[in-house]
């Protein structure tokens, strides 16, 4: 039986984190995910979790001490934001090296500099080839339940990867909304129990683990790593049609929001999908056949499957939350020009950097993007294919 | 019982293999088989190594030197690594979910460089939380693993390759940084400084008292780099004497504040007898240099008589 309940992004986060009951969570305060660390020191302070609560010194310390924790044989978590991880780095991908399933909530929010604590996805893309599996969440409801999908990924033995779920800064992590929960005992049994095949704890087998790793075998070990990644679609589908069966609601890869019969659409990850999909319903009403692709899964990145959603429209535009400064478009662009490409589908595609640093947007930027794609839709001329929204003329 | 060498190494084999491929000469590895010796035999290790000589040295894939668990993830975190694992430690045994009656020990090592100044921090948190563990810091005096360059732990005027004695500039010019006392001032149950001398005991006995107090502790010892130093490998062991007996590493502990000094030696030597073995000395020697021998010696003499105060006062 579902719950309903009024929460935060961040408060639907740490409820997922008590009913998944850690074995250990070591944290470091930065806006705006330092409610979920708060809010989950309360359950511990409370003896509501079995979890031991590592208030450590930095990021970096947090997720070293993730990966100390993880490799002992705990189920460990954290989370963090923006400048956060970006002390993390080095510890990221060393944790994805060492396939330990560490699961981590990433709230979004605009790398420094200069210092900015609203949202935008440059945290994220900062770590997008560092080996982790990102799942991104358009409201705290998706939060949650991508939360509680987390450690099946990650644990399976055919991943054995490090996840992180994605929502946005303030926006959602900060939004109180409607929200369907379970119960702690369902959560409890669909998450299961972590039962690690080798652990530093384990004394009848003592293991080494983060080893210098010279020409002879870090190839292999890395191409080890992309299969694991591979492996990964499949299960976070299985893991998906799971968690249908029991909540009713639906995942997959990404969202299509009336994208099948769509002429033009756009393409967006975490929150701005709710607000192009308001956009989407009025201008269906008038007669636009407009649509929307939300990616879900970020990494591994569903390649194949988006150039074929994407196959059969006029004109797509790609809006990144965050700019990749190359003069040649955002990240998530880039991602799906190669895959149209590789797949061989030609679809008019432009890109829109958009949001940066918290700049709101709205419904009538995401309005003008659709009018610009219906012009391309109706010339075939592309003009500049890199382009910003909301971003203020220069004056005079 | 009393301490017997012989004892030790008949009823308490090498926790820290033969095959490694540290340097013949190298007082690191000397440190890492006392320290894990005076683990009890029916005890298990978790061991965190940071980047350094030690790491890369022990544990090349798919090989490793050491006999118990070892974790290696970087270079600055050795102290939160290893914290991590021990906070696995109390979850589970709390929660049930390990054998009952089987203990754990948690040892951190880590370098100069990766203690007194990348892992500083990750140092200083792992042991103000009080994490059931112990760090040990191998103190070679400079970043060997990268090629000898100049670290807050390498003394003054010591000829290193980011502060060569050149013509100008006669080597480091700073004074080394005391981290015993930075451990100290963190109000911990137990730090101590020591050295692997003579039968060890002063090593092993502090090491053991490291492992089985209860809450953090932190163990400086002196491990002397051949390479860097420049000393025949042979001489290790003598390097260290002098270091002891000229008083340039006083042998202490310090229990819940109280400092006690473990080794006086009979006869203080003077500082040359220490310097004049080492190449990285070498150039304090020249005709016109003797005023960085005297400064050497005064700051020697300052810091051991400090430690005879902090002895007095603090056993009031």
């Amino acid at each position: 039986m579902s719950i309903r309940e009024r929460l935060s992004g961040n408060e639907a986060t740490a409820i997922a984190m008590k009913q998944i009951n850690p074995d250990v969570v070591a944290a470091f305060p930065i806006t705006p995910s330092t409610e979920i660390p708060q809010y989950f020191s309360t359950f511990v302070a409370n003896g509501e979790v079995d979890t031991e609560f590592v208030a450590v010194e930095s990021e970096h310390s947090a997720m070293s001490a993730t990966i100390g924790a993880e490799a002992a044989g705990a189920r460990a978590m954290t989370a963090t934001s923006a400048n956060g991880l970006s002390l993390m780095w080095e510890m990221i991908y060393i944790a994805s090296s060492l396939r330990l399933p560490i699961v981590m909530a990433l709230v979004n929010r605009a790398v420094s500099g200069p210092l900015n604590i609203h949202n935008d996805h440059s945290d994220a893309m900062g770590v997008r080839d560092a080996g982790w599996i990102m799942l991104f969440s358009e409201n705290n409801q998706e939060a949650y339940d991508n939360m509680l999908m987390a450690h099946r990924i990650a644990e399976h033995k055919d991943v054995q990867l490090p996840v992180m779920i994605c929502q946005d800064g303030f926006i959602t992590s900060h939004s109180i909304e409607n929200i369907q929960l379970e119960s702690d005992e369902e959560v409890k049994n669909f998450v299961g129990k972590y039962e690690p095949e080798h652990y530093l704890l384990n004394d009848k087998e003592p293991i080494a683990v983060g080893p210098l790793d010279v020409q002879t075998y870090l190839f292999e070990h890395k191409a080890q790593q992309a299969e694991a990644m591979k492996n990964a679609k499949k299960v976070i589908k299985e893991v998906a049609e799971d968690f249908e069966k029991w909540t009713g609601r639906k995942y997959e890869f990404f969202e299509k929001y009336k994208l099948d019969d769509a002429e033009i659409a756009v393409v967006c990850m975490n929150s701005t999908a709710g607000t192009a999909k308001a956009v989407i319903d009025r201008l269906r009403e008038n007669g636009v056949k407009a649509g929307l692709l939300k990616v879900r899964m970020f990494r591994p990145f569903p390649s194949e499957e988006i150039a074929e959603a994407l196959s059969g429209l006029k004109a797509v535009a790609v809006l990144d939350k965050a700019d990749s400064l190359n003069g040649a478009g955002g990240a998530l662009f880039e991602d799906i020009t190669s895959a149209m490409y590789v797949n061989k589908k030609q679809v008019p595609m432009i890109n829109y950097v958009y949001g940066i640093g918290g700049r709101d947007t709205t419904e009538k930027q995401i309005e003008s993007v659709f009018a610009d794609l219906t012009e391309i839709a109706q010339s075939g001329n592309i003009g500049n294919p890199y382009r910003y929204l909301g971003l203020r003329k220069e004056e005079n | 019982m009393a301490y017997d060498l012989k004892d030790v190494i008949v009823n308490k084999p090498s926790r820290f293999t033969e095959g490694h491929r540290m340097c013949a000469g190298c007082g690191a590895p000397v440190v890492a088989r006392m320290v894990m010796r005076a683990l009890k035999p029916e005890d298990h290790a978790v061991v965190a190594g940071a980047t350094g000589c030690m790491e890369v040295s022990t544990f090349i894939y798919p090989y490793t030197a050491w006999t118990d668990s070892f974790i290696h993830t970087a270079f600055e975190c050795a102290g939160a690594t290893c914290a991590g694992a021990e906070a696995a430690y109390k979850s589970l045994k709390k929660q049930g979910k390990l054998p009952e009656g089987k203990e754990t020990k948690f040892i951190a090592f880590g370098g100069d460089g990766g203690t007194y100044d990348i892992g500083l921090q990750s140092l200083s948190g792992a042991m103000e939380r009080g994490h059931d563990m112990v760090y040990v810091c191998y103190d070679n005096g400079a970043y060997m693993n990268t090629g000898i360059q100049r670290s807050s732990a390498t003394p003054r005027f010591a000829d290193t390759t980011t502060s060569p004695a050149g013509k100008v500039i006669p080597g480091k010019m700073q004074v080394r940084k005391d981290l015993a006392k930075i451990m100290v001032g963190h109000h911990i149950p137990y730090v101590a400084q020591t050295l692997a001398m003579t039968n060890f005991k002063d090593l092993y006995e502090k090491s053991e008292k490291a492992l089985y107090t209860e809450g953090p502790a932190f163990l400086n010892v002196l491990a002397p780099c051949p390479r860097g130093w420049g000393y025949p490998t042979e001489d290790l062991m003598k390097i260290n004497k002098l270091a002891a007996d000229t008083c340039y590493w006083p042998l202490y502990e310090v229990v819940d504040g109280k400092y006690k000094i473990t080794y006086k030696p009979v006869k203080k030597l003077p500082i040359e007898e220490f310097l004049r073995p080492q190449k990285r000395f070498k150039h304090m020697f020249k005709p016109g240099n003797e005023w960085m021998i005297e400064e050497f010696q005064k700051e020697v003499d300052s810091r051991w008589q400090e430690l005879l105060d902090l002895e007095e006062i603090t056993n009031r």
